[in-house]
C-alpha cells in the first residue's frame, strides 16, 4: 500500500513540474508582450505573431492541465484559492480568453473590430498574464488574508479578493520576475525561430533590455523569501507558526531542492551568457532546461518539509499543507497511475513540435498561401 | 452553515454559469462532428489523390479553425469557474469530480491542441499519412474531451462510486470504474458526440445547400453533402437511440426531473406519451409551486408506462407522488427525507463536537453508524435534504423542461427526415431542382444548435435544485463572495462572449462567402 503521504508528495511533485512547464512556456506571452514594441513593419509582425501562434496551444493547454490536477489533487486549496481571491484569477482567466481567440481572428476579413484590436488583447494577455500569474504564486509564500470555519468554507478578510495580493512588495517582485523571464525566453524564442536579419538584430538588443531587470527582480524576490520568515507547520500537531529564514532552512535541508535549484539558475544564467554575448541562436533549450527546474525548486520550498504552502496571515491554523487539502489516498492512487502517460504526451508533444519546426519562420513562407494568423 | 445564504448570490452564479456554459456550447459540438466529417474527407483524399478532395477538406478546415478557437477560449472560464463560484461544491466533491477534469487535461486537451496544430500548419511540411493520422487524433481528441467532462457531470446526476468520510466530511471516491462506467455516463457520452455529429452534419449540408442556390462550388457542395448526410443519418439514429435510453436512466435515477419533462404530476399504470401539449396553469399548488395542465394534448396512450419500465402498465410516478409520498407504491414523502437528513446531520455534527471534545467513545460508536448498511441506504442517503425547508422546493420548472423536451425530441426526428431527404436527392441527382430543400437544409443550421442546447437546458434546469443530485443543492454551493462581484463578473463575460461571438460569425460568413481557395 503507498502511504497517502508519499501520494502527496508526488502529486506535489507532479504539481511543480506542470508549473516549472508552465512558466517555460510563459514565452508565448513574452513573446507577445513585444507585439508593438519590436517589429518594425507589418511583416515584421506577422512573423513574431505567427512564430508565437503555433504554440500557444500548449500554453494554454498546459495552463488547464495545471488547474485541473491542481483541483483533483488539493481540492481545498482550489476552492479556497479560486472562491476566495476570486478578482486575481477572474484577471488571470479574461486575459487567457482574449487571447484563444486573437491569433486565429487577426488578420481574418470581417474581423469587426480590426487587426489592432485583436493584437492588443495579445499585449494584455503577454503582460498581465505572467505578471498576475507571478504574483498569485508569490502568496504561496507571503500568505493570504483568509479564514476557514468548520466546514472549510473561505471567508476572504480582505473586500478587494485577491487584489490586494499587489499591495505586497514581495508579491510585486516575483511579478515582475516572472513577467522579465517570460519577456526573455520570448526573445530567444524568436530568435530561435525567425529567419530575418533586422528582425533578429532588434531581438539581440532587447534581450539585454530585459535580462538585466529579471535578474534584479527575481535575485530580490528570492532573497527576500529566504532571509524573511516563513510558514511553519508542525509535523505532529499541524500547527502553524511563523519562523525565522524558514524557507533558507527548507533550501538548505533537501539537498533535491538545493540541486534543482542552484543546477536551474546556472543553466538560466549560461543560457543569458550565450544569447547575449555569443550571439546563440539555441539559448531558448538551454533557458527552458533551467526555468523547469528553478520554478520546482520554489514550490518545493513552499510545500515540502513542514511548510504551509497556502499560508493564511490573518489566521495561521487556517493555512493549508498538502496533508489537509489533499484528496484521499484512493483519488491520489488512481490519478498517480494516470499520470504515468505524462512522459508520452511529452514525447508525442515533442514529436509534432519538432516536425513544424523544421525549418524557421521567413519572409516567403509568410506570404506564400498556408494557414497563416 | 447556510443560514445566511444570500440568494441573490446564488442566481447570479447559476446565472453566470448558465451563460458561460451556453457559450461554450455554441461551438463545442460542432468541434466534435466537423473534426470526424475532415478526417473522412481527407482519408478519401489520401486514398484517391484527387486534389478536389483536398480543396474541400482545407475549405471546411477553416471553418474548423474559427469555430475552434472560440470553443477553447470559453472553455477555460468554465473549468476555473467550479473553484470561483461554487467552491464549496469543489472542495466537498473535488476528491472526484476534480479527477476526470485532470484526466481530460492529460489524455484529451493536450492531444488535440498539439495535432490540431499539425493539422493547420503540417500541409507541406510532413508527410501525408502523418497530416492524416494528425486529423484523426484532433477528432479522437476533442471526443476525448467530451467524455470526461461528460463522466464529471453524469456524477453529479447520478453520484456513484464514493463513500462518505466522516473525519473530513466529504465524500470520497472508492471505485473510478464505478464513476466511468455510471450508466448516466454511458448514455450522455453517447448521444452528447452523436448530437454533435448531427449538428456538424446540418451544418455542412446546410452552407453546401447555399452554395448550390447560388449555384457556385457545386462539386464541393455535392460531395459535402454526400459525405455529412450520409454521418448525419447514421448519428442522428445513433441519437434517436441513445435519447430514449437517457430517458430511461433518468426515469430510474432522477424520478422528479423525468416527470417534469413529461408534466406528469399524478402517477399512473397507464401513463400516455405526450407528443404535443400546451400547459396552462390549472390554479392548483403544491407548496408555492403551480400545478400545470396539459392542453391540446396529442397523446399516444400507454406508450410512456412501455418506454419507461420496459412493460405495458409499468408504474409511472408523478411529481405529487414523488412529493407527498405514496406509500402503496413504496415512495417516501420528500418530508420524510428532509426528516432522515436530518438525523444523518446530527448524527455528523455529534461527530464533529466529539472530535472536538476529544470524547473517543462516541467517536468511535457514531463512526460506526457511517459504516452501517441501513443507516447509510436509510438515513444518511437524504443526506442533502436537510437543507431544505419546504418539500416544493425539490421540483425544478416543469415549463422550461416539458418544453425544451419535446422541441428537441422533435427537432431529432425532422433532422433524420432531413438526412434522409439529402442522401435521396444527391443519388438523384435533383438536389439543385428541389430549392425548397436547399433553403431548408439551410434554415436548419440554427434549429440544429436550438436543439442542442435545449438538451442541456432539460439536463442541468431539470435537475434544479441539486447541484449534486439528493447530496447537495445549489444553493449550498456557491463560493463565498459579494452578489456585486459575480454581477460584475456576469456583465463582463456577457459583453466580451457577445462581442466574440458577433466577430466569429462574422467572420465565418465571410470565409463562406470567400469559398475555397483555388
Ligand atoms: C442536436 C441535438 C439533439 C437532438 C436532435 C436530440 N438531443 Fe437529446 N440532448 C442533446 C442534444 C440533442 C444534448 C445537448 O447533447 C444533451 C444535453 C445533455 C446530454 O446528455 O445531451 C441532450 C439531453 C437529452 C436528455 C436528458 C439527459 C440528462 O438529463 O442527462 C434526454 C432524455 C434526451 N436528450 C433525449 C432525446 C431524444 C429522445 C431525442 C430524439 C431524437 C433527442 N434527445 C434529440
Ligand atoms: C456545455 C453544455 C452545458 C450547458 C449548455 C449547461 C447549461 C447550464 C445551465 C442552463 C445551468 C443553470 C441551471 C440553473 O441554475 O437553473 C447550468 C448550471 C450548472 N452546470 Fe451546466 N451546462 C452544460 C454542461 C455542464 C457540464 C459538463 C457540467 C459539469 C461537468 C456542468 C455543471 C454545472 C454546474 C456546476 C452548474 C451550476 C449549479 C447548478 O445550477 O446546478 N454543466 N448549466
Ligand atoms: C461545464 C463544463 C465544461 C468545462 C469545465 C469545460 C472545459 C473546457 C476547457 C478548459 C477547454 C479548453 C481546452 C484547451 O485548452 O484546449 C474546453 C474545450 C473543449 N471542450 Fe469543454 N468544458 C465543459 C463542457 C464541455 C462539454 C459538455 C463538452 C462536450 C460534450 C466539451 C467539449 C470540449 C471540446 C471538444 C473542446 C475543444 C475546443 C472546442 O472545440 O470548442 N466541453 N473545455
Amino acid at each position: 500500500m503507498i502511504s497517502h503521504a508519499f501520494l502527496q508528495d508526488y502529486w506535489w511533485l507532479i504539481i511543480s513540474l506542470l508549473a516549472g512547464l508552465l512558466v517555460f512556456l510563459l514565452f508565448v506571452q513574452g513573446g507577445q508582450s513585444f507585439i508593438f514594441s519590436l517589429p518594425r513593419n507589418d511583416m515584421q509582425r506577422k512573423m513574431v505573431v505567427n512564430s508565437l501562434g503555433r504554440k500557444w496551444e500548449f500554453t494554454f493547454t498546459t495552463l488547464v492541465t495545471f488547474g485541473g490536477a491542481f483541483f483533483a489533487s488539493f481540492p481545498l486549496f482550489y476552492a479556497t484559492s479560486f472562491g476566495g481571491a476570486y478578482w486575481v484569477w477572474m484577471a488571470i482567466l479574461f486575459s487567457f480568453i482574449i487571447q484563444a481567440v486573437a491569433y486565429e481572428y487577426r488578420s481574418k476579413p470581417a474581423n469587426v473590430y480590426g487587426p489592432r484590436l485583436f493584437d492588443t488583447f495579445l499585449f494584455i494577455n503577454g503582460s498581465l498574464g505572467p505578471f498576475l500569474l507571478g504574483v498569485a504564486v508569490a502568496t504561496f509564500f507571503t500568505g493570504s488574508d483568509f479564514t476557514l470555519d468548520l466546514f472549510n468554507r473561505v471567508t476572504w478578510g480582505s473586500g478587494w479578493h485577491g487584489l490586494e495580493a499587489l499591495l505586497n512588495p514581495v508579491n510585486l517582485l516575483l511579478g515582475l520576475a516572472v513577467l522579465f523571464l517570460a519577456r526573455v525566453l520570448g526573445l530567444m524564442y524568436l530568435e530561435n525561430s525567425i529567419d530575418d536579419d533586422a528582425l533578429n538584430a532588434s531581438i539581440r538588443k532587447a534581450l539585454v533590455r530585459n535580462a538585466v531587470p529579471f535578474l534584479v527582480f527575481f535575485l530580490a524576490f528570492v532573497g527576500a523569501i529566504l532571509l524573511g520568515n516563513g510558514y511553519r507547520a508542525d509535523a505532529v500537531t499541524g500547527e502553524v507558526t511563523m519562523v525565522k529564514h524558514h524557507y533558507l532552512d527548507n533550501l538548505l535541508g533537501n539537498i533535491f531542492t538545493l540541486v534543482l535549484f542552484l543546477g536551474g539558475v546556472v543553466l538560466v544564467l549560461v543560457s543569458l551568457w550565450l544569447a547575449i554575448f555569443k550571439g546563440s541562436r539555441r539559448a531558448i533549450w538551454l533557458a527552458g532546461f533551467g526555468t523547469v527546474p528553478v520554478v520546482m525548486a520554489l514550490f518545493f520550498l513552499a510545500g515540502y518539509g513542514e511548510t504551509a504552502f497556502y499560508p493564511s496571515s490573518s489566521d495561521l491554523n487556517s493555512s493549508l499543507t498538502l496533508a489537509k487539502a489533499s484528496s484521499s489516498q484512493f483519488t491520489l492512487k488512481t490519478m498517480m497511475y494516470v499520470s504515468f502517460i505524462i512522459p508520452f504526451v511529452v514525447a508525442y508533444i515533442w514529436y509534432a513540435w519538432s516536425s513544424i519546426n523544421r525549418s524557421r519562420i521567413t519572409t516567403e513562407e509568410m506570404a506564400g498561401d498556408g494557414h497563416a494568423y | 452553515m447556510i443560514e445566511n445564504i444570500d440568494l441573490s448570490l446564488v442566481n447570479w452564479s447559476r446565472g453566470q454559469f448558465a451563460l458561460t456554459a451556453i457559450y461554450h456550447w455554441l461551438f463545442v459540438p460542432l468541434t466534435l462532428g466537423l473534426s470526424f466529417i475532415l478526417a473522412f474527407m481527407e482519408t478519401i483524399y489520401v486514398r484517391t489523390g484527387d486534389e478536389t478532395w483536398k480543396k474541400i477538406t482545407k475549405f471546411w478546415m477553416t471553418l474548423f479553425g474559427i469555430n475552434f478557437a472560440i470553443g477553447v477560449a470559453t472553455g477555460i472560464i468554465l473549468e476555473f469557474e467550479f473553484g470561483t463560484n461554487w467552491s464549496n461544491y469543489s472542495w466537498f466533491v473535488g476528491d472526484i469530480f476534480g479527477a476526470p477534469l485532470a484526466v481530460e487535461g492529460i489524455l484529451a486537451f493536450f492531444l488535440e491542441s498539439t495535432f490540431v496544430a499539425v493539422m493547420f500548419f503540417g500541409w507541406n511540411k510532413v508527410s501525408k499519412k502523418f497530416h492524416l493520422a494528425s486529423t484523426w487524433l484532433v477528432a479522437i481528441g476533442a471526443n476525448l474531451s467530451a467524455l470526461w467532462i461528460l463522466v464529471a457531470n453524469a456524477w453529479m446526476e447520478n453520484p456513484v462510486g464514493m463513500v462518505f468520510n466522516p473525519d473530513t466530511a466529504r465524500n470520497e471516491m472508492n471505485s473510478f470504474r464505478e464513476v466511468v462506467f455510471n450508466p448516466v455516463a454511458v448514455d450522455k457520452f453517447f448521444h452528447t458526440v452523436t448530437s454533435g455529429f448531427v449538428l456538424a452534419s446540418v451544418f455542412v449540408i446546410g452552407i453546401s445547400s447555399w452554395f448550390l442556390i447560388r449555384k457556385r462550388e457545386e462539386m464541393l457542395a455535392r460531395k459535402s453533402i454526400f459525405i455529412a448526410g450520409i454521418f448525419g443519418l447514421v448519428s442522428a439514429l445513433a441519437l434517436a437511440l441513445t435519447g430514449d435510453t437517457s430517458a430511461r436512466t433518468i426515469a430510474k435515477v432522477q424520478p422528479v426531473k423525468f416527470a417534469a419533462m413529461e408534466a406528469l404530476y399524478e402517477g399512473s399504470d397507464d401513463a400516455g406519451l405526450t407528443v404535443i401539449g400546451a400547459l396552462t396553469d390549472s390554479g392548483e399548488r403544491i407548496g408555492e409551486k403551480k400545478v400545470h395542465d396539459i392542453k391540446m394534448k396529442i397523446e399516444i396512450p400507454g406508450l410512456l408506462s412501455v418506454m419507461t419500465t420496459g412493460q405495458q402498465g409499468g408504474y409511472v410516478p408523478g411529481i405529487k407522488d414523488l412529493i407527498n409520498g405514496n406509500p402503496e407504491r413504496g415512495i417516501i414523502s420528500v418530508s420524510e427525507m428532509m426528516e432522515r437528513g436530518r438525523y444523518a446531520r446530527q448524527v455528523l455534527t455529534d461527530y464533529k463536537v466529539a472530535k472536538e471534545l476529544g470524547d473517543t467513545d462516541s467517536m468511535a460508536s457514531l463512526a460506526a453508524k457511517f459504516e452501517d448498511r441501513d443507516f447509510n441506504d436509510n438515513y444518511f442517503k437524504y443526506f442533502g435534504y436537510s437543507y431544505f425547508e419546504h418539500p416544493w422546493q425539490v421540483i425544478p420548472s416543469v415549463p422550461v423542461t416539458f418544453y425544451a423536451f419535446r422541441v428537441m425530441v422533435g427537432l431529432g426526428f425532422f433532422f433524420i427526415l432531413l438526412f434522409v431527404m439529402a442522401i435521396w436527392f444527391h443519388r438523384r441527382e435533383t438536389l439543385e431542382k428541389n430549392r425548397w430543400f436547399l433553403w431548408l437544409a439551410l434554415f436548419s443550421i440554427p434549429l440544429a444548435y436550438l436543439a442542442s442546447e435545449l438538451g442541456w437546458i432539460v439536463t442541468e434546469m431539470g435537475r434544479q435544485p441539486w447541484i449534486i443530485q439528493n447530496l447537495m443543492p445549489v444553493h449550498v454551493a456557491v463560493s463565498n463572495i459579494s452578489a456585486g462581484a459575480v454581477q460584475t463578473t456576469f456583465w463582463l463575460f456577457a459583453v466580451l462572449f457577445t462581442a466574440l461571438l458577433i466577430a466569429e460569425v462574422s467572420i465565418m460568413v465571410r470565409q463562406i462567402r470567400i469559398g475555397p481557395k483555388h
